[in-house]
């Protein structure tokens, strides 16, 4: 794939972001194209999730450019970057665990019922259950009661409901934030199938990982973070363990990256 | 936001990669649901009950009322005393729905009573300036009683809007916020009247809504009961009620998931605040006067009654049917136990033990979820 001859969805541009004297990213560059997965590494403190964070809207960058489909956008809210189409499946799943896996699918964007009861704000619960359901078939991710609170459910259920919103809502982008970190072996495969169905379905992933197998098993270019600066990109076939390692680490350093 | 449609916000230079594919499409089965059954309706309400761990406490009741009922058949279950129970729970119970969704959200409003008191005062206020003084407010007219009424509910909505401005935008805990509005508001009242009752309640107003009737059913315990019932349905089957539970459940999760928390706990703590605004009109027109000092612990009172009712503390889970067996269970008690010659004192003890049960049942709940 000729990847780097497309506009890219999704640019991030010598983003800042400081916390008091802690710099998490000190001119970061990111990009995402167009039908691809790339994968954001770097070693802890690269500034990974404080990226994610900037580009999902939860935090807002000291300074900095995002462009959008080429176009330069704010993204001051998690709203605004759904709006964009621009979903993220968080470490910490962000789900709320007395509500069904349907609830969590639909949080925030709940099905209302047709007509006056719709106006009045009544949930469509069936349409949403139905829906709910839907998805994890889809996404072959296996939650055994949609009725269920989710507390209820074990881990990688409970992934795969985070996951099946992401992948219900995203039109554009997909960011997954460590998504196998706490999962076995059976289910990393899962969500890996899951990550490769999403792209072939036209939505670009981002894949935030520390597990560098993963990332070479389903990444189709890798951007590498080190303290706060994008230091490496590769593309699938020249992408090492040990070149990954070697950039994460420093030992590597490439011309141009940033 | 609300478009059922989940890939609605695809932008204009779109091409065949977006629509098809794997991309789930939760609105696919676009038949329009069918209304509720009496049946689904039974089978929710359950779920209600024993998703919150409500159940035996609503058995409870129901032993507490078949106890009192074969002790004394014909004081207990007499059409005077099955009255008087619905009344002294109606100002109580509208006290307690607008706990219910405070609770749910996790937080907690310690300024119901005191509210109450202040919004009733107001109220009353109101009507004797528009009537010309506390004499002729007495036989004041429905233009006067219904401004006054609606001055009542916008001071109790405006104090419990100030209460949701300080905990959602300011980020002080609503223990403490709600603390200094139980005492601020307590404090005005007794500025306001010097720490005296105030009387003067107009007769149409206390006749109607205080000791009225439509058909059996007293005017106050219809009103509570209207008010329960279609604050029930906002909670379980709307947006609003869901956002509710969403934000108690995780509301760090229900922000990323782009609902305005801020916004919504603010709603709910002018909703809490509405309720005690309509508490104390409720009160005023019962009482004939402001009975300030009587309210001091209609919060804990609420709180007990929704905490016994399976709401939990933490927020997240809770239902109103829950919150309606709590609040008759005291009530419930207090007139059964007078009736078979108790000393009422004892009820108090009773609700304390079911009290610190119904916690404990709530960790139950939380420990085995955390096994899982």
């Amino acid at each position: 794939m000729s990847a780097t001859e497309l506009t890219p969805i999704l640019e991030a541009r010598d983003v800042v972001k400081t916390y008091g004297h802690v710099n998490a990213l000190e001119g970061a560059n990111f990009t995402v194209y167009p039908g691809e997965v790339v994968a954001l590494i770097g070693d802890n403190g690269a500034g990974k999730s404080t990226l994610t964070k900037v580009i999902s809207g939860v935090i807002r960058p000291d300074s900095g450019e995002l462009l959008f489909d080429g176009h330069p956008v704010q993204i001051g809210s998690p709203g605004a970057a759904q709006h964009l189409g621009i979903e993220t499946v968080y470490q910490d799943l962000a789900l709320a665990p007395d509500l069904d896996g349907a609830a969590n699918v639909y949080m925030g964007r709940e099905l209302l019922k047709p007509g006056i009861l719709g106006k009045l704000g009544v949930l469509d619960k069936r349409a949403m259950k139905a829906g709910a359901e839907k998805s994890f078939v889809d996404l072959g991710v296996a939650v055994k009661d949609a009725d269920a609170a989710v507390a209820y459910l074990s881990g990688g259920q409970r992934q795969g409901v985070a996951v099946a919103r992401a992948a219900s809502w995203a039109s554009r982008v997909i960011i997954m934030d460590e998504p196998t970190a706490a999962l076995g072996v059976v289910q990393t495969a899962n969500v890996l199938d899951v990550i490769r169905r999403v792209r072939d379905s036209g939505v670009a992933v981002v894949l935030i990982s520390h597990n560098m197998p993963d990332v070479l098993k389903v990444a189709d270019r890798i951007e590498v973070l080190r303290l706060g600066r994008r230091v490496a990109v590769f593309q699938r076939d020249e992408a090492t363990l040990e070149n990954l390692v070697g950039a994460m680490t420093g030992a590597l350093s490439q011309e141009g990256a940033r | 936001m609300s478009t059922g449609t989940p890939n609605a916000p695809t932008p204009p230079d779109v091409d065949e990669r977006t629509s098809g594919g794997a991309v789930p499409d939760p609105t696919a089965p676009g038949t329009p649901a069918p209304a509720a059954t009496a049946g689904q309706l039974a089978a929710r309400l359950r779920e209600g009950f024993m998703s919150s761990g409500s159940l035996w406490i609503f058995l409870a009741l129901i032993l507490i009322i078949v106890v009192f009922s074969i002790m004394k058949p014909s004081a207990f279950l007499g059409s005077y005393n099955i009255k008087s129970i619905f009344i002294d729970a109606s100002v109580f119970m509208t006290l307690s729905v607008g706990m219910t969704f405070v609770i749910i959200t996790a937080g907690i409003d310690l300024s119901v009573g005191s509210v109450l008191v202040f919004s009733g005062v107001i109220a009353l206020k109101v009507m004797w300036a528009l009537a010309g003084g506390a004499t002729a407010s007495t036989n004041a007219g429905w233009g006067v009683i219904l401004v006054g009424i609606a001055a009542g509910l916008a001071v109790g909505a405006g104090w419990g809007a100030l209460n949701g401005v300080l905990i959602a935008r300011l980020d002080i805990p609503p223990l403490i916020v709600t603390l200094g509005s139980f005492g601020a508001a307590l404090g005005l009242a007794d500025v306001l009247t010097g720490g005296v009752d105030l009387s003067g309640v107009p007769n149409d107003f206390a006749n109607t809504i205080g000791a009225g009737s439509v058909g059996p059913i007293p005017v106050l315990v219809l009103i509570a009961g209207v008010v329960t019932i279609v604050l029930g349905l906002v909670l379980h089957l709307t947006r609003f009620g869901r956002y509710t539970y969403a934000i108690g459940s995780n509301d760090e999760a229900a922000r990323r998931a782009g609902i305005n928390v801020r916004r919504h706990l603010i709603k709910i703590y002018a909703l809490a605040g509405l309720l005690s605004g309509l508490g104390g009109v409720m009160s005023l027109a019962y009482f004939t006067t402001t009975t300030i000092s009587g309210h001091e612990t209609d919060n804990l009172t609420a709180i007990a009654a929704v905490v016994i009712g399976g709401t939990s503390l933490f927020g997240g889970v809770g239902s109103m049917a829950g919150t309606v067996v709590g609040v008759f269970i005291p009530v419930v008690l207090a007139s059964g136990l007078v009736i078979v010659g108790v000393q009422s004192f004892w009820q108090q003890v009773m609700i304390g033990v079911i009290l610190v049960a119904a916690v404990y049942f709530d960790q139950l709940r939380r420990r085995a979820r955390l096994r899982q």
